[in-house]
């Protein structure tokens, strides 16, 4: 799908960046052994549809390598909770996120969470309106 | 285009600025015919919600015509005339379809739309960007994002000075009378006689309240709910609320009070919610009956102080909110509307070209010259 792939890409290019930069903080600092915490979501659908086979949906695909990923069915009829954190434990972290969001990878991680429930869901990932800046350009 | 922009607390300004755009397949782009100011502006507007960010357009109650579509929007096409409702919301997650559209888990955007108090609710129309929030309507055009979903096709028979309260004063005074559960018989009790709480003593009449009583403290405001809905007025400034309240209703307390009072007016009170906030609220714990729902509508007022948990919890009452009411009722609501049962364009007491939106805006924020709404014309 075309306009999938478009509207996933600026993710793709920093979750590429942020996995590179977990490794070479890896690499530098040793790994901490303590379980970073998961984040989750309950996203629309049975947990082969969200995970299926294993295939990991976008945007969360790009960030292979750097995440772990589990579903399960939740409770109630509500979905599938899907839950992602990152390999290597704490002291990963700052600069997996650094390079995106400061000093909070969870939020970083809630983000592609929610962006990859919206794709799931709604078929897009919702995008804000240009800011003026983003648009040079005559008014109308 | 030109649009209405916060410039900073207390600062509107009409300015240029680039049109909207189809961002997503199932956008679409709508002119706008009118737009109208509403309270949920007002704490923005004073300078009390710092994710604003200078040259924002503000507005999110709009009504206009189809002008672009995008190539998944289904139910709308090219020079309909539409209503749109303030809540962004997809139709699809767990929450809309439960019918909490006002609740939806995808209506937001962006990376910094995560509340401190837990999960974002449904987007919103001229809200900050840095909370999620989408580009007003208080404009020439404007993005409507999940367009099947958030807005309707207005009945010929309707015209655009009555429509456009549908957007989203009327859904919130539905949505009030809902959450309270007003049922036949009942005594329903409204703070605040603006335009939501005339609507939602008018949706309490609908929905078969034996006794409707409004409370404000602006006599026009007051005549014109009970020449309009029907509902009896009570002035705090000349009477005792509760002791009113308690005596219209055999004693026993109204089934249900609704705090439809919106933000307190004025300068920057945040945080703390300032002298007037919460005083709406505890007075309608005090006054509602054992066993009622006590309903708050509106935002603004994110803190208050000195709630009175203890009537909460020895009465046994249900207490409920509801800041969006999410586009589900407005079908109806334009049904209602086409038939005569919902009367709303004495609510615009002001009609200005959007050219002087701040000055409507400032008679709106001070209630100046029997203000309730300003209605906006691009
Ligand atoms: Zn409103
Ligand atoms: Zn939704």
């Amino acid at each position: 799908m075309a306009r999938t792939g478009r509207l996933v890409g600026a993710l793709t290019r920093t979750a590429r960046d942020a996995v590179a930069a977990a490794r070479r903080r890896r690499a530098r600092a040793g790994t901490d052994p303590r379980p970073a915490r998961w984040q989750v979501v309950t996203v629309t659908g049975r947990p082969e549809q969200v995970l299926p086979a294993g295939r990991w949906p976008e945007p969360l695909r790009r960030l292979d390598g750097a995440v772990e990923v589990w579903a399960r069915p939740a409770p109630g009829g509500r979905g599938t909770e899907l839950a992602v954190r990152p390999l290597g434990g704490r002291t990963a972290l700052p600069g997996f996120a650094a390079h995106l969001v400061g000093d909070d990878p969870g939020r970083f991680l809630r983000q592609v969470l929610r962006e990859t429930r919206q794709l799931l869901e709604t078929g897009e990932v919702l995008r804000a309106d240009r800011s003026p800046p983003d648009r040079p350009g005559a008014a109308r | 285009m030109r649009a209405l922009c916060w410039e900073g607390a207390g600062a509107l300004a009409v300015r240029q600025v680039p049109d909207p755009e189809l961002r997503n397949a199932h956008d679409m782009i709508v002119r706008v015919r009118r737009s109208v100011t509403c309270g949920g502006d007002l704490p923005l507007l004073a300078g009390r919600v710092p994710e604003a960010a200078a040259g924002e357009v503000l507005g999110h109650e709009f009504l206009g015509e189809v002008v672009e579509v995008g190539p998944e929007v289904r139910r709308h096409r090219v020079t309909d005339r539409v209503v749109v409702g303030a809540a962004v919301a997809c139709g699809a997650c767990w929450f809309c379809r439960q019918g909490l559209l006002a609740c939806c888990d995808n209506g937001t955007s962006g990376t910094a739309a995560e509340p401190e108090w837990g999960q974002p609710a449904a987007g919103c129309y001229g809200r900050p960007a840095r909370l999620g929030g989408f580009a007003g309507g208080h404009a020439e055009f404007v993005r409507v994002p999940y367009a099947d979903v958030g807005a309707f096709a207005v009945p010929e028979e309707v015209d655009d000075d009555r429509a456009v309260f549908a957007a989203d004063a009327a859904p919130a005074g539905w949505h009030g009378a809902e959450l309270g559960g007003v049922a036949p018989g009942d005594v329903v009790a409204v703070w605040g006689a603006g335009a939501v709480g005339q609507l939602t003593a008018a949706a309490a009449v609908a929905h078969g309240a034996a006794r409707v009583i409004v409370v404000d403290e602006h006599d026009d405001r007051l005549r014109m709910a009970a020449r309009h809905t029907g509902a009896e007025p009570l002035d705090h400034r000349s009477v005792d609320v509760l002791a009113e309240l308690r005596e219209r209703s055999g004693g026993r307390g109204p089934d249900v009070c609704v705090d439809a009072a919106g933000p307190p007016p004025g300068p920057a009170r945040w945080p703390g919610g300032g002298p007037d906030g919460g005083a709406a609220l505890r007075e309608a714990v005090h006054a509602c009956r054992k066993g009622g729902t006590v309903v708050v509508l509106g935002g603004g007022s994110a803190f208050v102080d000195r709630f009175p948990l203890g009537a909460v919890t020895d009465k046994g009452l249900a207490v409920r909110g509801g800041s969006r009411a999410g586009p589900r009722a407005i079908p109806a609501l334009l049904d209602r509307m086409a038939r005569g049962e919902l009367v709303t364009e004495h609510l615009a007491t002001h009609r200005l070209p959007l050219d002087r939106g701040a000055d409507g805006y400032a008679l709106f924020r001070d209630r100046a010259d029997g203000c309730v709404r300003a209605v906006f014309t691009p």
